[in-house]
C-alpha cells in the first residue's frame, strides 16, 4: 500500500505528463470538466482554471490508474466532493450517448453479414443490454443523485436511503463479457473483418471503464453518502 | 485428478462387480465401499467423494447428503423405484446396464466443470440438450422434467456450459445456440 501511495499523482505534475504516462485518462478529462488545450500547465493550474478541485481530480485519476488503490474514508471525507454527482452524470451520458452507440454501429455492420434471423437475435441481444444499462443509470439519476445533492446542500432528506442502493446495485459490465465471447469466439469466420477487431477493443475498453465507474459508486459515493446521512440525521 | 467414487450398497456381490468394472477406469478412484445405511452421511463428510453411487432404498434424506453442492449422487437400482424418487438423482444406473453404460452414466454425472481427462471445452450431448431448452425460454424445472433429470443436474450442466463458453446470460446463450445452428429459428419465441 505504501508503494502505491508513493506512486500516486500530485498536483504539481504536468497534466500532459500524466496523460502521456496513462493515455486512457484522456477520456476522463471531459467528464471531469477539463478541456483539451491545457499546454504545459500543471494539474493544479489546469484544475484551478477549470474550477475543478484538484484533490477530487487526482482521486478519480488515481482510482482509474491503480487497480488496488482504495481511498480511505478519511481521504474521501477530506476531499471536496461537489463535483462527484456531475462527474457520475457526465459518465452516464458518455456511456449512453457515445460509447454504446459507437459499439452498436459496429455490431450493426457485423449483423449485416449474418444470415437473417441470427443477425436480428444478435442485435437484439445488444439492444436489451443497452436498455438494461439505461434503466440502471435512470434509477441512479432519479433516486440516488438528487438524494446526494439534497444532503450536500444540508437538507434533511429522508425520501431515499443509500441502503436501498447498496441492496440493489448490480454490476452492468458482466453482460459485456457475454457479448465479447460471442463476438470474438463464436461469430462465423466469414464475418472476420475490421468491425470485429474494432468492436472487441471498444467492448474491452468500455468494460474496464464501467468497472471503475462501479468502483467509484461503491467505494467512494457510498461511504460519502453514509457519512452525510449519519451526520444530518443524528 | 481422479474422481473419488463412494459406493453405498449392502450387497457384497454388487460391490465387487462394480469395483471390477471401475477399477480399470483411470478417471475414478473407488473409495472403500460403505455397506451400512446408517453411516452414509458420516462417510460422505469424511471421505469427501465427488460421486456417490447409492441404492435409493438406503437413502432417507437426499438433501442432507447434498449439503456439499458439488457432489453428484447417482442411484443404483436393481428393482422398481418410483420415477419421482429417481428424478432427485443426477443419474441412474441399473445393475443390468452394460459395462460401457455404467461408465458413461457415471462420467456424465460428474460435476467437473471441464472434462479433466480430455481437457475438452466442447459441450457434451447433455449440455447441448440443456442449452437448446434454455434458448427456448424454459425454466430449470421445465428442463429437468423434459430431460427427466433433477433440477440440481440442470444447474450443474448450466454451470458447465457457462464455464466452457464464457457466456452467462440466457440471452447470450441463445445467440450462441443460434450461431452454432443448435436451434432452429422457428423454435424461438
Amino acid at each position: 500500500m505504501k508503494d502505491i501511495k508513493s506512486r500516486l499523482f500530485s498536483g504539481d505534475t504536468r497534466l500532459s505528463d500524466l496523460i502521456t504516462a496513462h493515455p486512457s485518462l484522456l477520456t476522463l478529462l471531459n467528464r471531469l470538466g477539463i478541456s483539451l488545450g491545457f499546454g504545459d500547465r500543471s494539474i493544479d493550474d489546469v484544475c484551478e482554471a477549470s474550477g475543478v478541485n484538484t484533490d477530487f481530480f487526482l482521486l478519480i485519476c488515481n482510482v482509474y490508474t491503480f487497480n488496488n488503490y482504495v481511498p480511505s474514508t478519511a481521504a474521501i471525507l477530506g476531499t471536496d466532493m461537489t463535483r462527484l454527482v456531475p462527474y457520475l452524470e457526465k459518465s452516464h451520458r458518455y456511456y449512453v450517448d457515445k460509447r454504446l452507440p459507437h459499439i452498436e454501429r459496429h455490431l450493426d455492420a457485423i449483423a449485416q453479414n449474418l444470415s437473417g434471423r441470427i443477425g436480428q437475435v444478435f442485435i437484439s441481444f445488444f439492444q436489451e443490454y443497452k436498455a438494461e444499462v439505461e434503466d440502471h443509470f435512470a434509477h441512479e439519476e432519479r433516486d440516488v443523485f438528487p438524494h446526494i445533492r439534497a444532503l450536500m446542500s444540508g437538507e434533511r432528506d429522508t425520501t431515499y436511503s443509500i441502503d436501498k442502493f447498496i441492496a440493489t446495485h448490480s454490476d452492468i459490465e458482466g453482460k459485456l463479457d457475454d457479448l465479447l465471447n460471442i463476438v470474438f469466439k463464436y461469430l462465423p469466420p466469414q464475418v472476420d473483418d475490421d468491425n470485429v477487431m474494432d468492436v472487441v477493443y471498444d467492448i474491452l475498453r468500455l468494460r474496464e471503464d464501467l468497472k471503475k465507474h462501479t468502483f467509484i459508486e461503491e467505494k467512494i459515493m457510498v461511504p460519502l453518502v453514509q457519512h452525510l446521512e449519519h451526520a444530518i440525521l443524528s | 485428478m481422479k474422481k473419488r467414487l463412494l459406493i453405498v450398497e449392502p450387497s457384497e456381490v454388487i460391490i465387487e462387480g462394480l469395483k471390477a468394472i471401475l477399477e480399470e477406469q483411470i478417471r475414478f478412484k473407488v473409495l472403500e465401499p460403505e455397506m451400512s445405511a446408517e453411516r452414509v452421511e458420516e462417510r460422505v463428510l469424511a471421505a469427501r467423494p465427488d460421486v456417490l453411487l447409492i441404492n435409493p432404498t438406503l437413502v432417507n434424506n437426499l438433501s442432507r447428503l447434498r449439503a456439499d453442492n458439488s457432489l453428484a449422487v447417482v442411484a443404483l437400482v436393481y428393482q422398481y423405484v418410483e420415477r419421482d424418487v429417481l428424478k432427485q438423482y443426477d443419474a441412474v444406473i441399473d445393475i443390468r446396464d452394460s459395462r460401457a453404460q455404467v461408465i458413461e452414466t457415471l462420467s456424465q454425472a460428474l460435476p467437473s466443470e471441464v472434462d479433466s481427462s480430455t481437457g475438452s471445452y466442447e459441450l457434451t450431448k447433455r449440455e447441448t440438450a440443456v442449452l437448446v431448452q434454455l434458448a427456448q425460454g424454459k425454466t430449470n424445472k421445465e428442463i429437468a422434467d423434459a430431460l427427466n433429470v433433477s433440477v440440481h443436474t440442470v444447474i450443474s450442466h448450466r454451470k458447465n456450459i457457462t464455464h466452457k463458453t464464457g457466456i452467462k446470460s440466457v440471452a447470450g446463450l441463445t445467440v450462441y445456440a443460434m450461431l452454432n445452428n443448435l436451434i432452429d429459428e422457428s423454435s424461438l419465441l
